[in-house]
């Protein structure tokens, strides 16, 4: 349930000096609010990077020499480019079945997609298990034609796709909305075909959530930890992602290294964080641009 | 005239809706139709065994109440995060700002083992609980902390847009009228929030009580003291008990929509009682 | 290219937008679709572009056709019509160009650059836009937009052209001068054009014929005069313009109303019956006296001076509101004052009778 991160250009808003708080008060308040955001977010992000670099850059180096490591980075990125794309293109021909035609069912289409959100991660690694492993309803059927799903890459690659599922979709479908089919129309009139209509016409207008959407899922995909683990099988240098590889290095002890791991993670994080906050910002400019044309209801006369 | 299909002059409708279901049965529908059937197949007297063992209660004890606790805190001091960055200019508030949606962005494993390490008895932290007595990592407190990082983003995230859409003439008139800050924020402050504050509180309760990777580190995982609800999911899958592990799955799952209709009520609550205002 | 509409039905559940509509458009001429919201001219515009289907009436030969090719089954894009819409549609990500050019661009993906520069360029000097080229429909005005629309749509030499409501979102004076635009730039290109409007003076201005609808029927088809003046039921004789309304009887070759009778030799050899009376505002003479010529009495409510005309609001002794235009120049030689009484005298009146079947006939009488 991922529910709170949406495009949405914030600003702050000028108090009138009638009903603003005393000098004292607000500064009480700025360091509340820091206090309590460093004590959750800001020490342990400075703690995965000091750990990491404990015993020295070399060190921290050496931890990606480990064939294990690579292996666990090949597979993450393996697993993320296999289901960013997918549930990409399933984004958008959702956002364009249900924001550019009229149907029944609409709205539970919209909740049965955002669903995933709403299942623990782990639950979302079992559903696969229960329906591939080797005691699954699909089980026997495998092992007699010797195709592994669970404990293998295309476990892993159901697990993210589920965990990145309703990603893309969730920003495209209402700003699809909002944005009307009349551009839409005029194409077909000027003689673009579907295709034509849809890249050089919806997508355009769309590029920003979409991106947001790809950057946000791309952050999960790589990072899943609960429901990938449920189907991995822990096998090491094969089925581990980067999040299970630093399990394995703490659970071992070996601090330095799960901690450079979880160190490029971090990264990713971080650079996820500002190129959230550069779409925002690119997305608050392209909005007023697109007030040209205030969407009006259509009325039939 | 808007509710008349009117835009079929547009092509794809079949091609795209037909793609939608196939892939959202396929990776979605049918996989979680397998927690049904796999429950299913213990029967009522075998579902209610499961769900009522000692260790099963012991751990919904846990998850449920440290994830209220957890979302609590972050109803608390997310409404001062979110008031702050709505109201104040401070420096470093564009960073903070981004910042607030860290525990969305970092994986959850990482965000495990960082708190470990902060708050364990030799961690940054930990050791000054620790030196006043109080053991943050390894016990429930150390849940609740965990839930509180990962149900963070939540409440701060619903609060903003509705503080930013608060009329400020409204406090101007309830100042006029002779109301101090206090008053105005427990009388006219707080009520027009508070639909978007209980959402909030909502979405974290429900996020926290499905979280794993932050919590496996920080619990120590102990049965009976420390051990969560999807732990024993995954000690049962471990131990190949599916249906065990199914039903509690489902319990969930079921758990999942009964917050989901939560969160739709209270919209619609809102909505309503704006209409009426 | 003419365009031919024959037995058109459009119906969006139970709600009946066109019904069995017909049709003629004459090649280069520029014709209104002028009614009220509701009555079906947008629909038909719009099922004239493709952009909705007629619906299906087996048995009846319907369809569209321009120039005589049938192109009720043409998809819209390859229908080559221009189509303006109503908030202009334009593509808010692509600049004035890149609107104008797209057309081109989606018919010949390999045509050349230099081709497409110099037609579109050619049409933004038509639409005096040239120094726009590189804005974005954000930072143009709604005229300015209107006309960028108006170009797109020209761009890929369109059969037919066809606009929605096509200055509905301006104000009043930008309206105005876009509307003698048009009309010099259709007298400029004579590409047969469709306009729906609901504004009867742009009907009447700009358009070389007017199809007046209601309910989704065509009510009458005419140049701006012919229904102007000579309107043909009694929606028109109300949609057009400002009209008094009696309710009366013809007996006998005589028309009563209100409390004048006089001769109507049209309706002579008619059923007597009930009657609906019609009398322009403009169509009535004011005097302070009575003169023996027939006339309605009537009290003075409201005087309108300040206009080309004067606007005068009366009641008549039975209670029936009354309004009437007269020159300045007669209203100065009057020195009528409210609540003074004034005697109306109408010079021409039109008359609606219901026949034996319930048709209705109309006939003017000029007194």
């Amino acid at each position: 349930m991922a529910g709170a991160a949406s495009l949405h250009a914030r600003a702050t808003i000028v108090q009138p000096r009638a009903i603003a708080e005393p000098k004292l008060v607000r500064w009480t308040l700025i360091g509340t609010t820091l206090a309590f955001l460093s004590l959750f977010l800001f020490v342990p992000l400075a703690a995965v990077f000091y750990e990491a670099l404990r015993k020295g850059l070399s060190a921290y180096l050496h931890s990606f020499t480990d064939p294990a490591a690579l292996a666990a980075i090949k597979l993450t990125l393996l697993a993320a480019g296999i289901a960013v794309p997918v549930n990409l293109v399933f984004g958008l021909a959702a956002s364009w079945a249900i924001a550019k035609f009229q149907f029944r069912g609409k709205h539970l289409l919209i909740t049965l997609i955002d669903l995933p959100f709403a299942v623990s991660p782990v639950v979302s690694g079992m559903i696969y298990v229960l329906l591939y492993g080797a005691n699954g309803y699909l089980g026997p059927w495998l092992i007699a034609h010797n195709v592994q799903i669970i404990f293998a890459l295309p476990g892993i690659v159901l697990a993210t796709v589920f965990v990145t599922f309703p990603f893309v979709a969730r920003e495209v479908i209402p700003l699809m909305q909002s944005q009307g089919t009349q551009e839409e129309q005029a194409a077909m009139t000027l003689g673009a075909s579907g295709w034509q209509t849809f890249w050089r016409v919806t997508l355009p207008g769309v590029k920003w959530a979409m991106l947001y959407g790809v950057i946000l899922s791309n952050a999960r995909a790589m990072g899943e930890f609960g429901a990938v683990s449920v189907v991995s099988g822990h096998i090491r240098g094969k089925t581990n992602t980067m999040p299970l590889h630093v399990e394995i290095l703490y659970n071992e002890y070996n601090f330095v290294a799960a901690f450079a791991v979880a160190s490029l993670l971090a990264l990713l994080a971080l650079a996820t964080l500002g190129l959230k906050t550069l779409v925002e910002w690119r997305s608050a400019v392209a909005l007023a641009q697109a007030e040209a044309n205030p969407v009006v209801q259509e009325k039939a006369s | 005239m808007a509710r008349f299909k009117r835009h079929h002059a547009l092509p794809g409708f079949g091609l795209t809706m037909g793609f939608t279901l196939c892939y959202l049965s396929l990776i979605v529908l049918i996989p979680l139709s397998t927690l049904l059937l796999r429950s299913a197949g213990l029967g009522w007297s075998g579902l209610w065994q499961t769900a009522t063992s000692p260790r099963v209660l012991a751990a919904y004890k846990l998850t449920f109440g440290a994830s209220v606790i957890a979302a609590g805190i972050n109803g608390l001091f997310g409404f001062i995060v979110a008031w702050t960055l709505v109201r104040y200019r401070f420096p470093g508030k564009r960073f903070v700002d981004a910042m607030v949606d860290l525990p969305f962005a970092l994986p959850t494993a990482v965000s495990g083992i960082a708190l470990t390490a902060v708050y364990s008895a030799n961690g940054w932290i930990g050791r000054h609980l620790d030196a006043i007595g109080i053991k943050a990592a390894f016990s429930p407190l150390g849940v609740t902390i965990a839930l509180t990082f990962i149900g963070l983003p939540f409440v701060v995230r619903t609060l903003q847009p509705a503080l930013e859409d608060l009329d400020m003439e409204v406090e101007e008139a309830a100042s006029s009228l002779g109301a101090n800050r206090i008053q105005t924020l427990q009388r006219v402050i707080l009520p027009s929030v508070m639909p978007a504050l209980l959402t909030g509180f909502t979405l974290a309760f429900a996020r926290a009580i499905g979280e794993y990777g932050s919590v496996v580190f920080i619990s120590g995982n102990m049965p009976m003291k420390t051990e969560i609800v999807p732990l024993l999911i995954v000690s049962k899958l471990e131990q190949y008990d599916y249906a065990g592990a199914a039903a509690l799955g489902l319990s969930m799952l079921m758990i999942s929509f009964v917050i989901l209709l939560a969160i739709n009520g209270i919209q619609w609550w809102s909505q309503r009682h704006r209409a009426g205002a | 290219m003419s365009i031919e509409v024959q037995h058109i039905s459009k119906t969006f559940g139970s709600f009946v937008a066109l019904d069995d509509v017909n049709l003629t458009v004459p090649t280069g001429q520029l014709v209104a679709l002028l009614g009220p919201s509701g009555s079906g001219k947008t629909t038909l515009l719009r099922v004239i572009a493709g952009l909705e289907q007629a619906t299906p009436a087996p048995g009846i030969d319907s369809g569209i056709r321009f120039h005589d090719e049938d192109v009720s089954h043409t998809p819209v894009r390859h229908r080559k019509v221009g189509f303006v819409f109503q908030h202009y549609a334009l593509f808010r990500h692509m600049n004035v160009f890149e609107n104008g050019a797209f057309g081109l661009r989606v018919a010949r993906p390999r045509s050349r650059k230099l081709q497409i520069q110099e037609r579109v360029h050619q049409l933004l000097a038509l639409i005096q836009l040239e120094g726009l080229a590189h804005r974005y429909p954000s930072q143009l005005s709604g005229g300015q937009r209107q006309r960028v629309a108006l170009a797109r749509a020209l761009a890929v030499q369109p059969k037919v052209l066809l606009l929605d409501e096509p200055f509905g979102a301006l104000d009043a004076q930008v309206r105005q001068e876009l509307r003698r635009w048009l009309r010099r730039l259709h007298d400029q290109l004579h590409v047969t054009s469709v306009f729906v409007t609901h504004d009867q003076d742009e009907a009447l201005e700009v358009a070389d014929r007017v199809v007046v609808m209601n309910r989704g029927r065509v009510e009458q088809v005419g140049t701006p005069d012919e229904v102007f003046h000579h309107p043909a039921t009694e929606f028109v004789m109300h949609f057009l313009g400002q009209v008094n309304q009696f309710h009366g009887r013809v007996e006998e070759g005589r028309v009563r109303f209100g409390n004048l009778e006089l001769p109507f030799p049209q309706y002579a050899h008619n059923q007597d019956g009930a009657a609906r009376v019609f009398i322009r505002p403009h169509d009535v003479t004011i005097d302070t006296k009575t003169n023996g010529l027939p006339s309605i009495q009537a009290t003075i409510e409201r005087i309108h001076s300040a206009g080309a005309v004067v606007r005068l609001e009366m009641r008549t002794d039975a209670g029936q509101l009354l309004f009437a235009e007269i020159s300045q120049e007669r209203f100065a030689t009057m020195h009528l004052t409210y609540g003074g009484t004034v005697f109306v005298r109408p010079r021409h009146i039109r008359v609606f009778t219901d026949d034996y079947d319930n048709c209705t006939r109309s006939a003017p009488l000029s007194i």
